[in-house]
């Protein structure tokens, strides 16, 4: 039975990939790669990959969607000139090129050999770990490298969208200036949202020491909130220069780094002695949770803009 | 999980990494680019995710926590792009 489903659900997650690369408009490009985020996140449930559906559900679709829908409504507002298409043999041959890579990976595919993965090793030691989520076990014990590298690329790409400013909008509130009718209804939807967000954000976070959820889910749940109230016009866009958002955006890099250096006075970089294990790791899920909320938003507000020029 | 459990997410990702492929040469705009790029990176998250579900002890954790990883970084290399294009839009949108 789960066959057939999982055929089915692969069959529409291509058929919707089709309809987001090969549709005549944009804006139904980037609608469809809202329903195509959310079809992929359903497939890593049934991958029984709880985690990385959260992240998908939440990042992928959520976040990628909101950031694609304001670019869409800038790049409008700007009407820049369209480029021409490709050619017809250019097409053609990046058609044949696109089906030469899949049908290598497939042969690829065909050929694997068999792994034993590392499910294992992360049971045995996972008590010491200071979480029963295994993928948290990996995420800021095992790999901590990798997750306090990952908050540092964050900061990079706020840095980067930043940076292109212009001068005469810097510093200000980021992103535009959101209209909407004060009885409508994005303003109610407004009012409902961001409160169960914020619950179910927290939640996240918290589960993340246990069971499926994290500091990455549930800081992209708590930025969902912040966004939504502040689009539907309840609360003010930030300013850039804002000293709260600032720390709120640099405490988690700060108190991970402050961990890694710890551990290395104590002979390794990123070491989280086991006996404190638990509520460290708490610690570092819920400052990395508020870092990634603040740093997501930002993102999303994008760069100030104080009304657009003609 | 049994291959054939997981074997359509893993076919149903080479199809994506090749679509996407072909929407990032074939897309003349910026936008829709970079949503061909985003499709290419899914693809290849799904493709792991599928290959690593295929052990029969239960679900590996390391890849799912690179995975975790790789969309969040995904996000931000997107946000960064946008940006970039909105701001390229504003300069009046042509080849240098």
């Amino acid at each position: 039975m789960s066959v057939v489903f999982n055929t089915l659900l692969s069959v529409i997650i291509v058929a919707v990939a089709a309809a987001v690369v090969l549709g005549r408009q944009a804006f139904m490009a980037v609608v469809f790669f809202i329903a195509y985020g959310l079809l992929v996140a359903l497939a890593w449930l049934r991958l029984e990959a709880t985690n990385v559906a959260l992240a998908e559900a939440a990042i992928g679709a959520g976040l990628t969607g909101i950031l694609l829908l304001m670019s869409w409504t800038r790049l409008r507002a700007l009407q820049a000139p369209a480029p021409p298409r490709p050619t017809r043999l250019i097409r053609m041959l990046a058609g044949l090129g696109a089906v030469a890579v899949t049908l290598g990976l497939l042969a690829a595919l065909i050929r694997l050999p068999a792994h034993p993965g590392l499910q294992n090793a992360v049971a045995e030691r996972l008590p010491l770990t200071g979480t029963e989520n295994p993928v948290t076990a990996v995420l800021l014990n095992f790999r901590g490298w990798d997750t306090l590298l990952e908050t540092l690329v964050l900061l990079a790409a706020l840095l980067g969208v930043w940076t292109v400013t212009r001068d005469e909008d810097w510093p200000g509130p980021a992103g535009r200036r959101h209209r909407v009718l004060p009885d409508g209804v994005l303003a109610q939807f407004g009012r409902v949202l961001p409160p169960v967000a914020l619950v179910i954000g927290a939640y996240l976070i918290w589960a993340g020491g246990h069971q499926p959820g994290g500091a990455f889910q549930g800081g992209t749940v708590l930025a969902a909130a912040w966004v939504v109230a502040v689009m539907t016009g309840h609360l003010p866009a930030p300013r850039v220069d804002d000293r709260w958002m600032r720390a709120a955006v640099l405490s988690g890099p700060a108190f991970f780094l402050g961990v890694g250096v710890t551990g290395l006075s104590m002979g390794t970089f990123l070491w989280i002695p086991p006996v404190i294990a638990t509520p460290l790791l708490m610690a570092i899920e819920i400052t990395l949770a508020v870092a990634i909320a603040a740093t997501l938003s930002m993102l999303v507000f994008g760069a100030p803009e104080r009304e657009e020029t003609p | 999980m049994t291959p054939v459990e997981w074997l359509p997410f893993a076919i149903c990702a080479t199809a994506l990494i090749g679509l996407g492929l072909y929407g990032l040469i074939t897309q003349p705009l910026l936008l829709r680019r970079i949503i061909a790029f985003n499709m290419i990176g899914s693809g290849i998250f799904l493709l792991f995710g599928a290959l690593s579900a295929s052990e029969t002890a239960g679900t590996d954790p390391v890849p799912q926590a690179m995975i975790i990883t790789g969309i969040v970084v995904a996000l931000s290399a997107t946000a960064l792009a946008l940006g970039l294009a909105v701001a390229h839009a504003r300069e009046g949108g042509r080849d240098p």
